[in-house]
């Protein structure tokens, strides 16, 4: 599954005598040309037009040498001149109307994983290879060949079926070693046992010349098993490598000041008491004091605030916090581990170590499976020993009769069948399974908990009372916000031209327009003095909502502004209440704006001002209450109640420690999804325990004839592959 | 059946080939965008740089 990557081109030579002492300059020349590779993911790529037009629209691009996209991992990679930056390619791909996000290739080397999956599909290749052969010969062997016949046919299944049980039985035995060697009784005992009582007799009676082998069983076995063992990983795999992705998303890297020079360091390399720069749409790389200049600095993800906070000199940020407005310089107070990022840590060990240990379902059905077979076929064994007088031959056939009958192929497939077929199709809808278990914990859920800031509503608020201004206010204003970068002034700027084009007006030509970092913009408009900003800097009174405020002529007007729902949030909302789920909205928000935004969607359960250790609290009282709650956020301060929820949800642009306290990651924008995700897993649960009860019920119809010697391997074949079939076919049914 | 003689060897032999070719496909990363390759041979244009 990694990225097929040639190494670097090398340099052409200037000349022979470079070779032998390379100068400084041909070093340099050879940094400058050694081609810079790109990996960037693309969420939203999934056709082969995609394909095509990423493709073609990153050739076009000068200093591009390729580009080849991976559907199936979504991302790109890039090679191109070593002065091509990935922030010019996600522009580029933005243009061509795609989302993208660096990554770091660092992180995205080949892994254990992978080497893993590719062992195992090679080891299947080889069983499947054996199985159909050794197939071929026992279906001569059951349609009644002459005995030669049958001796030779049993000879040569042998020669191909016991080197294939060897190699491809491999990762059974050794996982079976590993659980007998700590005195317990795994899936892989019984089937590590039947694998090699299946082969060994079989030998034994061809040794013999008997009737029955049971070559074709002891393959096919490893076959099934090895197919399910497969899906299992590889999905396991995907997920891994998707949720590597998502690690490597933020590359992260600081401007520090050293000897009067920018340098962009990567922020393991920055120290305590350095001097850090933050250009304004960045994020704070670190804790630090503000030694110069102003802005505002959004805290969302930290507080949940949705307003906008100033911050001049002396004032105090935090690692995760963006800047908006103004450059800011600091002095660096802490870094990395020491950081307030990493302060909740230990809140969410705490949470984490609460969280009651999940049993999932395949665990539960190896434990009554796993003895029970075992003492079904020792005392089969013992049954026939005493009845036959000792004929251990006869014995020892039936009991490896039962072992290979009751075969856990239709349990090894019965999980992994229904969750790579549930979890690929989640994937084309924008989640990621990050967790083996967490769709079966999903379909249980009753009670969902969200965050507001950056999970029900976006960050970027909307104006919500335009049309109470006069024209004038609005012409003003919209001259003012035209060149500012501000998130309010943008937002006011896209929400203002349709009004004024309504009204036909047009924005007033104000002129001086300038930029103060912190506070508003200010200009000159008929002659006088015109501000936008924040209220104490325009002279008026502060409201409880997030609002920007407009001086002229002497009086102020208060823009306010609303959350800007996330998309598919309302209907999610709804599709939810319509399923009977009990909603609770929990914020660090102000009041006025959690009210507003619980009314809006129509959640009655709502509490502002709910700090980190509140939101936990409160998540763990409902999971002691008995319900089993899904928890969906995405800011620092929601990190402990996501790993202390039965569940969790969080959105690919929450913070890392968020996306990796949560089992499920939101890859898109819409929320809608989610709706979906709660359906699948509950179709899910309901497929796995059918497969179950399937696996379950061939077995009662086939183990009485075991038991009592009348299988045959025919019988056994077919037990064997007509119910790992049913059971995968059974997976495919999930809509 | 003499001709058994010949047959299953042949057929193993041709069976061998095939999972020769499977191990060939694996170690050539062949399976390493199923999606990507899938649709990549419907792309109208001429592929100029196939996979190294």
């Amino acid at each position: 599954m990694a990225m097929t990557m040639a190494g670097p081109a090398p340099a052409p030579m200037a000349c022979p005598g470079c070779a032998a002492a390379p100068s400084a300059d041909f070093i340099a020349s050879l940094e400058a040309a050694r081609p810079a590779r790109l990996i960037l993911s693309l969420p939203t790529a999934h056709c082969a037009a995609c394909m095509v037009t990423i493709e073609n629209g990153l050739a076009a691009l000068p200093g591009v040498l390729s580009a080849r996209v991976n559907l199936t991992l979504r991302r790109v990679s890039i090679e191109a001149a070593a002065d091509v930056t990935a922030d010019r390619m996600v522009a580029a791909l933005a243009r061509l109307g795609y989302e993208a996000h660096e990554l770091d290739p660092g992180l995205l080397s080949a892994t254990h994983t992978e080497r893993q999956v590719q062992d195992l599909l090679l080891r299947l290749g080889v069983a499947g290879f054996a199985m159909m052969n050794v197939m071929l010969f026992s279906v001569a062997v059951w349609s009644g060949a002459p005995e030669a016949t049958r001796h030779l046919f049993h000879w040569i299944s042998a020669a191909i079926a016991l080197p294939t049980v060897a190699f491809a039985g491999q990762p059974f035995f050794r996982s079976a070693w590993a659980s007998l060697r700590v005195w317990r009784l795994g899936m892989d005992v019984p089937i590590s046992l039947a694998l090699i009582l299946a082969s060994g007799i079989s030998l034994f009676e061809t040794v013999m010349g008997g009737e029955q082998a049971y070559f074709d069983a002891a393959v096919s076995l490893t076959f099934f098993l090895l197919a399910g063992r497969y899906l299992d990983l590889r999905t396991r795999a995907v997920a891994r490598s998707a949720a590597e992705e998502l690690a490597a998303l933020e590359v992260p890297r600081a401007l520090v000041l050293r000897d009067g020079a920018e340098v962009l360091l990567p922020l393991a390399e920055v120290l305590v008491g350095d001097i850090v720069r933050v250009r304004p749409g960045a994020r704070m790389p670190t804790d630090g004091v503000v030694l110069d200049g102003s802005s505002e600095i959004d805290r969302a993800l930290l507080t949940g605030e949705s307003l906008p906070a100033y911050a001049g000199p002396g004032s105090l940020v935090s690692a995760g916090e963006v800047n908006l407005t103004g450059p800011l310089t600091l002095r660096v107070t802490a870094v990395g581990r020491s950081s307030s990022l990493h302060r909740m840590a230990d809140l969410v060990a705490v949470a984490e170590s609460a969280r009651t240990r999940y049993t999932s379902l395949a665990d539960r059905a190896a434990r009554i499976y796993s003895p029970l077979v075992h003492i079904l076929s020792f005392s089969a064994f013992g049954f026939w020993m005493w009845q036959t007088g000792g004929d251990l031959r006869f014995a020892i056939n039936v009991s490896a009769a039962v072992l290979i009958i009751t075969c856990p192929c239709a349990l090894g497939l019965a999980v992994p069948a229904v969750v790579t077929s549930a979890s690929g199709r989640l994937f084309r809808r924008g989640l990621l399974i990050k967790h083996g278990t967490a769709l079966e914990r999903l379909a249980e859920v009753d009670t969902v908990v969200f965050d507001k800031t950056g999970t029900l509503s976006l960050g970027v608020p909307q104006p919500a009372d335009l049309l109470d201004h006069p024209p004038q206010v609005l012409a003003v204003a919209a001259g003012l916000v035209a060149g500012s970068s501000h998130p309010l002034a943008r937002a006011l700027a896209a929400a203002l031209d349709p009004v004024l084009a309504a009204q036909g007006l047009r924005p007033a030509l104000v002129s001086d327009v300038r930029e103060v970092p912190g506070f508003g913009t200010e200009g000159r408009w008929q002659g006088k003095t015109v501000r936008l900003g924040r209220a104490t800097w325009v002279g008026a009174a502060e409201l409880p909502v997030t609002a920007t405020w407009l001086a002229l002529d002497g009086r102020t007007h208060a823009f306010t502004f609303a959350d800007h729902l996330r998309p598919g949030a309302q209907a999610l909302v709804t599709s939810l209440q319509k399923q009977g789920k009990r909603l609770v909205l929990l914020s660090g928000d102000t009041t006025s704006a959690v009210a507003d935004l619980a009314g809006r969607l129509g959640i009655s359960d709502w509490t502002a001002h709910a700090l980190p250790a509140e939101k936990a609290a409160r998540v763990a009282a409902l999971m002691a209450a008995g319900h089993r709650v899904l928890m969906v956020g995405d800011g620092l301060n929601d990190t402990a109640a996501l790993a202390s929820a039965h569940v969790s949800i969080s959105p690919a642009t929450a913070l890392d420690a968020a996306r990796v306290a949560s089992d499920i990651v939101l890859l898109g924008q819409d929320m809608e999804p989610i709706a979906e995700a709660l359906r699948i897993a509950v179709q899910a649960r309901r497929r796995i325990l059918e497969n179950f009860l399937i696996a379950a019920l061939y077995n009662v119809v086939a183990v009485p004839l075991a038991l009592a010697g009348f299988a045959t391997p025919l019988a056994a074949a077919l037990a064997m592959s007509t119910s790992s079939v049913t059971v995968s076919l059974n997976a495919l049914r999930l809509r | 059946m003499d001709v058994l003689t010949w047959l299953i060897p042949v057929s193993l032999v041709l069976a061998g080939l095939g999972l020769g070719a499977f191990f060939w496909a694996l170690r050539d990363r062949q399976f390493d965008d199923p999606l990507g390759d899938a649709s990549r041979i419907l792309k109208p244009d001429w592929d100029d740089h196939p996979k190294p």
